[in-house]
């Protein structure tokens, strides 16, 4: 807000130059205080039902000696703020902790996992979000056609339907009828990276064809916005082809908000990663945290929960700041 | 006068909607077999007994689906309908007290939208374990924040309007203006957001249901179904399918009415939180 009223009131350029900085270091300022919000709802959440962890361990064989010796080994009798410095002091320096369920330390497993997951999110994103700004560009540029008009139903269609839809009907057709993928995303250390890249080849599409119509639908919309002001029909008096005026004058201007989007998208795309993970079996984060939280293992998945929150936190901050930089009035600016 | 041709899309819509509706509310007497019921050999193909064969354990699928609806849908709406219970009246409180209580709630909600609602959910469970209570409360609030966000910002067009004016003026308590001046001016955007809250919702529970962590068994729901019997694919058989189309084509229907209904009828754009 301030930015537009700055560049608008023709303010010297140098000082509109340092004010995007201050914008930035405002935003990212905004985007630390809310991961260390997001810290303290998470670690508050695990905290309403007091000794709950120490009787879930113990279960039946609950005995009122056992419950203290178990909640003093734990560090459960200390007070809730030494435990949440605790906590995230040790979360910080990457010592994530030890399973409540078989006492192992859980910081190589969650690397390995978060490796693979992070293999699967960044492969999907890769395809789907130049894939999507393309087909996006075409249904603005083509706008009403049946092209357009069939991208509109997609869309409306991946939003009905749940993300477990899409992988089985995948397996069914690619996996079992035609034999060509396989159906579980089984991941081991030997395996070459093109040979991973086709262990994850239905889990990837299943993730793309998610994100994809959305992102599509966003992208048409923002530049056919665009394209509704008087600078576009000025360019398309003077003669300029369409396709120019839709590449050289509506898709800079369209920038900010084709950012969001993708943003948005790729946060989903975290989200959408837990229940892909369990369709098709791949040892990742999503699984990690969906089987922790069947055993109650609250560490895991307090662990699990902020790495996501983490990640979905930081996507929104960087689209947030490159949505500033993209404005051409503060760019130019400068 | 805005009339609009009636189009195919949202009698489509109000069709499926009905037809959903009807199944939950009539399972007992027209499932031809009980929901915990075990008849045959698991997976078996569809035969002119039952017509969408059996699950993996010989259950009867076409009446599990028609009891799922019920769980399914009963637990969506009421979920809903609390969500609306505190977005809409937090929304309408923050707008028009405005001050401290606006500021607090608005933080709160931001917080809460930081995380992504599957992972807090996730969080929740973990401690609490799965139940419909929990499940109710957690899936509300999480789907509360988007409400929240519409109803203030509607509530700050209509807290100027004079009317809204003359009821302070004359004295009113703060719940009778929010129910009697603001809540009936902004019941078509409100109305839109309970269609797409619905969905979310249904989504959500069809979600954790799959994941195993949602409706616990024997109880028929269409997202447990699917996790139920997703071993069956490997051998070519499309009885996961047949529960996740079901939650396909209500989530469908709902959005074709929704649709149709928001351009119609909304005065005011809230943000299309999804």
């Amino acid at each position: 807000m301030d930015s537009t009223k700055l560049a608008m009131g023709g303010v010297p350029e140098t000082r509109i130059g340092r004010s995007t900085v201050l914008i930035v270091l405002k935003r990212l300022g905004v985007g630390v205080l809310t991961l260390w919000a997001v810290s303290v709802l998470i670690f508050a959440s695990t905290e309403i039902l007091p000794g709950d962890v120490a009787s879930a361990i113990l279960g039946r064989n609950k005995t009122p000696e056992a419950e203290l010796a178990i909640r003093h080994t734990l560090g459960l009798d200390r007070p809730v703020p030494v435990r949440y410095f605790d906590w995230l002091s040790r979360f910080v320096q990457g010592d994530i902790g030890k399973s409540l369920v078989n006492q192992r330390d859980i910081g190589p497993e969650i690397r390995e996992r978060l490796g693979n997951t992070f293999f699967l999110a960044t492969v999907a994103a890769g395809i789907s979000v130049p894939l999507s700004i393309f087909l996006g560009l075409l249904a603005a540029v083509w706008q009403n056609s049946i092209f357009d008009r069939a991208i509109n139903t997609l869309s409306l269609l991946t939003i009905s339907v749940p993300e477990f839809f899409v992988g089985y009907v995948l397996i069914i057709v690619f996996s079992v009828k035609l034999g060509w993928f396989p159906s579980l995303a089984m991941m081991n250390d030997d395996m070459s990276y093109l040979q991973r890249l086709y262990a994850i080849s239905l889990p990837v599409s299943t993730l793309v064809l998610v994100v994809l119509a959305h992102m599509m639908r966003l992208t048409r919309a923002a530049v056919i916005n665009i394209l509704s002001r008087p600078f576009i029909e000025m360019a398309l008096l003077k003669g300029i082809p369409r396709w120019r005026i839709v590449i050289e004058h509506a898709v800079p201007n369209a920038l900010a908000p084709i950012i969001s989007v993708v943003a948005v998208n790729l946060a989903w795309l975290i989200v959408g990663v837990v229940v892909v993970e369990v369709v098709f079996v791949f040892p990742g984060m999503g699984q990690l945290m969906v089987d922790a939280v069947a055993n109650r293992d609250v560490p895991v998945v307090q662990t699990c929960g902020l790495i996501f929150a983490a990640v979905y936190v930081g996507l929104n901050m960087i689209a947030d700041t490159l949505g500033i930089l993209s404005n051409p009035r503060l760019r130019h600016a400068r | 006068m805005l009339r609009r041709h009636i189009s195919i899309a949202p009698i489509i819509g109000i069709s499926l909607i009905i037809i959903n509706v009807s199944a939950a509310v009539l399972a007992p007497f027209i499932a031809p077999h009980g929901e915990a019921d075990m008849l045959g050999t698991m997976w078996a193909s569809p035969t002119a007994e039952h017509w969408l064969g059996l699950d993996n354990l010989g259950r009867d699928i076409l009446s599990r689906l028609l009891f799922g609806a019920r769980t399914t849908i009963s637990l969506a709406l009421s979920i809903t309908v609390l969500a609306f219970g505190i977005g809409v009246s937090a929304g309408f409180a923050a707008a028009l007290k405005g001050g401290w209580v606006d500021t607090v709630l608005s933080r709160l909600v931001d917080v809460i939208m930081a995380i992504p609602g599957l992972i807090f959910s996730l969080v929740i469970l973990s401690v609490f374990g799965s139940s419909v209570p929990v499940l109710t409360v957690t899936i509300a609030v999480l789907s509360s924040t988007g409400i929240f966000r519409l109803s203030r910002a509607v509530a700050l067009d209509l807290a100027v309007m004079d009317y809204v004016e003359v009821a302070r003026l004359r004295g009113e308590r703060l719940g009778w203006i929010m129910r009697r001046e603001v809540l009936p001016n902004a019941l078509p955007p409100l109305l839109a957001e309970f269609g797409l809250r619905f969905c979310f919702a249904f989504l959500f529970i069809a979600a954790l249901s799959f994941l195993g962590l949602g409706i616990q068994p024997p109880y028929a729901d269409w997202g447990g179904m699917v996790r139920e019997n997703a071993q069956a694919i490997n051998f070519g058989s499309l009885a996961p399918l047949i529960p996740a189309l079901a939650i396909a084509q209500l989530t469908i229907g709902v959005n074709l009415l929704v649709d149709w209904f928001l351009p119609n009828h909304s005065q005011t754009q809230g943000e299309g939180a999804s």
